[in-house]
């Protein structure tokens, strides 16, 4: 089982090293968003708030124009059928959400750091909360991110609905990440954090059992 | 039918007649007095009708859950149609809970929107009905849209939770029953600040609401199979 997943997992590594296709848009991305809150901040001194806030925006939108690749592209290449041949579709969802869990890392790491390089006032006070809580996020926006990929994948139009979608779906996560992390940048105890930490774990393990359980329906036509 | 279709229309009559018209007093000594809550005064009636609007909009979203739920086992396309009809009358029941909600706020706390974790929840369950008809409009073939359809709904009422219990109990906010309200937290009518007739009155409105969902419900249903065998007709025509 574990085997299988890996070998989806790398498969799909494989072919992103291949064109790199994801990362670039990614990383491009993750410019441009920062480039619009700087042209939009005109050297004003952004708040913890403001900045946590901003952080996960251009998170959140970065992910959107990039996670659905991993089903999208399957489609695209016309690789569904061999994929639903070869491997159960647990399989297929868990190597897909891990491929997805490490670009989501990937890309907020290069957030963070494009904003430690451009905002002075961006300063990690707490770091085990900033990192639990950037792992956290990651896993949540993934596992979100990951199913309705797959629905998109299978709907007709496919770039526009995918943010529509993912929105109410990643709000709670986003809402709670976004309240973490002012708390990092501030430096309150690590306790005060520790509810946002209760309800991303909870989150998570809702989210992905779930998808376990209907990515049958979604993924065999 | 009929039974639930005059039931509901009674009702609600009764709760607007009655939550309109029964005085708040200080000390209510008769069973046609109101007390008076504090910090809600005469606002206090907007209970008989935001409460159970809202609450027939989670009851609506959970029927087109389960409904979703049964298609995707079943994959029998009766109850996709089911499914559909119930988030559509949740939308409705979403609107006046959010607009009756508004108009609250706007006499109680000053304006008519101000992200009270209450209204973002509100506001989130509008947007996943949006985005829920959304992606039904995205899907050409019958049978794949009911099923991504289904999917969706289920995985958005698996947060739902998340934004309706625990973020306003998290989140200090101004709704009744959130952690920073004034008469202590939870729920109005679990702490005792409402007197025994108005908890009446509150059941017979809720009461009333999920009889007039069902009625619609039954309606639009036969609505729909109506169409069905008139399109069923027309193509034997052809």
């Amino acid at each position: 089982m574990i085997k299988q997943i890996m070998a989806v997992f790398s498969k799909d590594v494989r072919s992103e090293l291949r064109t790199r296709y994801a990362l670039n848009a990614l990383l491009m991305f993750v410019v441009t968003t920062v480039a619009i809150i700087l042209f939009a901040l005109r050297g004003e001194h952004a708040g913890p708030t403001v900045l946590a806030g901003m952080f996960w925006v251009a998170v959140f939108f970065t992910a959107m124009s990039g996670l659905s690749r991993s089903f999208v592209s399957e489609e695209e290449r016309g690789t569904t059928m061999t994929l639903q041949l070869i491997a159960s579709p647990t399989t297929v969802y868990f190597g897909k959400l891990l491929f997805n869990v490490m670009l989501t890392i990937l890309l907020v790491a290069g957030v963070t750091i494009v904003y430690l390089a451009v905002f002075p006032a961006f300063e990690i006070n707490d770091m085990s909360i900033f990192l639990l809580t950037v792992f956290l996020g990651s896993l949540g926006l993934a596992s979100a991110a990951t199913i309705i990929a797959a629905i998109i994948a299978k709907a007709g139009s496919r770039g526009t609905l995918y943010p529509v979608l993912s929105f109410p779906i990643l709000i709670v996560p986003l809402m709670t990440v976004m309240n973490a992390t002012v708390k990092s940048l501030e430096g309150t105890p690590f306790s005060d954090a520790m509810v946002d930490f209760v309800v991303l774990i909870s989150y998570v393990m809702v989210m992905t059992a779930g998808s376990v359980l209907l990515f049958d329906y979604v993924w065999k036509d | 039918m009929t039974f639930v279709k005059y039931g509901s229309i009674a009702l609600i009559s009764f709760v607007i007649v009655a939550g309109i018209a029964i005085p708040l007093t200080q000390s209510p000594q008769s069973w046609l007095e109101f007390p008076v809550i504090p910090g809600l005064e005469e606002k206090a009636r907007n209970i008989f009708f935001h409460v159970p609007t809202a609450w027939t909009t989670v009851l609506a979203f959970l029927v087109s859950m389960v409904y979703g739920f049964r298609y995707l086992r079943t994959k029998n396309p009766d109850y996709d149609q089911k499914s559909v009809i119930s988030a559509g009358l949740g939308f409705m029941f979403c609107i006046l809970a959010t607009v009756t909600g508004a108009l609250w706020a706007k006499f109680n706390w000053g304006s008519y929107w101000n992200w009270d974790p209450r209204q973002t929840s509100i506001f989130i369950l509008l947007l996943i009905y949006g985005a829920y008809f959304s992606l039904r409009s995205a899907v050409e073939l019958e049978e794949k849209r009911a099923s991504l359809s289904a999917v969706y709904a289920i995985v958005a009422g698996l947060t739902v939770p998340f934004f309706i219990f625990i973020m306003p109990r998290m989140m200090t906010g101004l709704h009744p029953g959130a952690q920073g309200d004034s008469s202590g937290g939870g729920p109005l009518f679990q702490s005792g600040m409402m007197a025994g007739n108005m908890r009446v009155l509150f059941y017979v409105a809720l009461v009333g609401f999920n009889l007039l969902y069902v009625w619609l419900f039954a309606l639009r249903l036969r609505i729909a199979r109506l169409e069905d065998r008139q399109r069923l007709r027309q193509h034997r025509e052809d």
